[in-house]
């Protein structure tokens, strides 16, 4: 990694959050815990290392994401119009009457959104599909998907992952958002999938484990699972619901909260604080802040 | 142009075969054509097209959901995948993949469902499909079918290859009786008059066309002249023909091998009832499951026979003139 890109991705990273707290902040509510727990890694996917091209965001050749846990989409919004797919405008009218921009990611009225997702186990059967209809027309476009943990309830995840591991889909990159909680409570007491990675494991992709809030693990990660032949890939984001956000993070139940102009506003400047300090992302779980 | 046989007769070719025909020729043609299969590549007849286009027939095994969604994947990276499976499993087991994995998102994914209704015969009640058309009917972005033969089951294929959207085939997978002669063309949307006349008229889809026909031979020998269409697109519905239908014969019967809820009586009565009222009597399954059987035991128990038709057409003459 260049000297200067830690800093970039981190700043990309730190855009994204402003961005989701700002159109948050508006609404009065959102989906923080999970939008803050994949920040990091949109902001090293969109920060570079996905080959796309926001003048065509439909060329045939480009990487794909289906963000797979679809009601984490206002934090995709942000990364995407960083890139600059759609003006930084849009993102004012998140879930506004007419809006081209609702709550789940909708590939019908977003560009640079890949497909629709929302209802949840969907998009990793999709992004499966992606990536086989690549292979058969001659592309060597990288597949990325991005799933939520408590995701892992549905079966139909392991549909997929049986198809990918079988048609040796070996580019395929596949993310599990481990930040611990669901919406009706952590894991352990909702409904927990225990070994993720051992799940992964066992279904035949290479699978690593990745420090979820650094944005220099995952970036490592993604080229040492470009270079591992064969296989799909598994990549098990280490993060927490809320990340960086101290008052998402604090709260028992965060994967929708109601939030105000100025909680959001205040959440800014402690992001702004920490990149300026070097402690970015922070949070109290990695006593970063 | 609609030629049709004189009289209808069993077929050569099984359904299932004629799909498999269809598509092989459509996939020569076009790369994009694939088809997704879930363990029932053999029962669904496409084990040739397997043979020959061995990339582009995928299984993935006992999982509908995952082909489903993944049918929509692979139509967003420009395919046009075929998701072939039982029409229990393609409507009731995947009815969310089919409205968020392709039907939402305008997707071109073709979905096709064997064994339609009693056609799953010694499969019984719990792979008897009665209840697909209705459920994806209220669907919005997806067009509903059912060939009536094979000349218009190879017909309704190449259609699909070349009309983008979601689209759900509903089928027999063995023989049926041929209706139509090789080379007839049919325009999806566009209901198909076998037959002109003036007392009621007969709309039916898939099996039961035979039986219509049938009926009108009766019913003619009794002096009631029925007008016969075979309506083989539920949806979208063709209205001009429904209600040019309703204009010409006062009354309608409409019979499928499917609950009248939800299905073509269902959509027949709401168009007319909102802009022609005319007397309408559905043949088809009565809110009833499916059990066990031949094909023949099954149309009689749950009256879809050319008898019923003509009974229930002289109720809507008799309601018409009352």
């Amino acid at each position: 990694m260049l000297d200067n890109q830690r800093e970039l991705l981190e700043r990309m990273s730190a855009d994204i959050r402003i961005q989701f707290l700002k159109m948050f902040g508006k609404l009065g509510f959102g989906h923080v815990g999970g939008c803050a727990s994949i920040a990091d890694v949109l902001a090293v996917l969109y920060g570079g290392m996905m080959r796309v091209d926001p003048a065509n965001p439909a060329a045939q050749d480009r990487d794909w994401l289906v963000l797979s846990k679809g009601h984490a989409a206002p934090a995709l919004y942000a990364a995407l119009a960083l890139r600059g797919f759609f003006p930084m405008e849009w993102l004012a009218t998140l879930n506004m009457p007419g809006t081209k921009l609702p709550s789940h990611a909708d590939a019908r009225t977003v560009p640079g959104i890949d497909f629709c997702t929302g209802s949840l186990g969907q998009g990793i059967s999709a992004a499966v599909g992606i990536c086989l209809a690549n292979r058969l027309k001659g592309q060597s476009s990288w597949v990325y998907c991005i799933l939520g943990d408590g995701e892992l309830n549905e079966g139909q995840v392991f549909e997929a992952c049986g198809t990918a591991a079988h048609y040796g889909l070996d580019h395929f990159i596949c993310f599990v958002d481990w930040n611990k909680k669901q919406l009706d409570g952590t894991l352990a007491q909702v409904q927990n999938p225990v070994d993720i990675a051992g799940k992964f494991k066992a279904f035949g992709f290479d699978t690593q484990m990745a420090r979820g809030y650094d944005v220099e693990d995952i970036h490592a990660c993604i080229l040492r699972a470009k270079d591992a032949p064969d296989a799909p890939h598994c990549i098990v984001l280490d993060t927490y619901k809320g990340l960086g956000i101290d008052f998402a993070e604090e709260q028992e139940h965060n994967h929708h909260l109601v939030c105000s102009a100025e909680q959001c506003a205040a959440a800014i400047e402690e992001i702004e604080r920490r990149l300026k300090e070097g402690c970015y992302p922070g949070g109290m779980r990695y006593g970063k802040a | 142009m609609v030629k049709l046989k004189q009289t209808p007769a069993a077929g050569a070719q099984e359904m299932r075969g004629a799909c498999c025909e269809a598509l092989m020729e459509e996939a020569g043609k076009n790369d994009s054509i694939v088809v997704i299969n879930c363990d029932l590549c053999g029962p669904m007849g496409l084990k040739l097209f397997e043979k020959q286009f061995p990339t582009r027939s995928i299984n993935v095994g006992i999982a509908e959901a995952n082909a489903c969604s993944m049918a929509g994947g692979m139509s967003a990276a420009g395919m046009v995948p075929f998701f072939v499976t039982f029409a229990v499993f393609a409507s009731r087991r995947v009815y969310d993949q089919v409205f968020m994995s392709c039907a939402y998102p305008g997707l071109n994914v073709k979905i096709i469902g064997g064994d339609s209704g009693v056609t799953s015969e010694y499969n019984g009640g719990t792979h008897m499909a009665f209840e697909d058309v209705g459920m994806l009917r209220i669907m919005p972005n997806i067009t509903i079918m059912e060939p009536s033969d094979t000349v218009m089951m190879k017909a309704l294929i190449r259609e699909m290859t070349r009309t983008y959207g979601v689209q759900y085939l509903r089928t027999p997978r063995k023989k049926t009786p041929q209706i139509y002669e090789e080379g007839t063309a049919f325009e999806i949307g566009k209901g198909v008059v076998l037959r002109e006349g003036s007392d009621v008229t007969l709309m039916a889809y898939g099996i039961t066309v035979c039986e219509a026909l049938k009926a009108a031979d009766v019913l003619k020998e009794e002096g009631i002249l029925a007008r016969v269409v075979d309506m083989f697109t539920i949806k979208p519905l063709d209205k001009a023909c429904v209600l040019e239908s309703a204009r010409r014969t006062g009354a309608i019967v409409t019979a499928e091998n499917h609950q009248v809820t939800g299905g073509l009586g269902s959509a027949v009565a709401e168009l007319l009832s909102e802009t022609l009222p005319t007397p309408i009597e559905r043949v088809g399954v009565q809110d009833e499951f499916g059990e066990v059987g031949t094909q023949a035991y099954l149309m009689e128990r749950f009256s879809l026979t050319a008898a019923s038709i003509v009974e229930r057409a002289k109720l809507a003459v008799a309601r018409k003139n009352s």
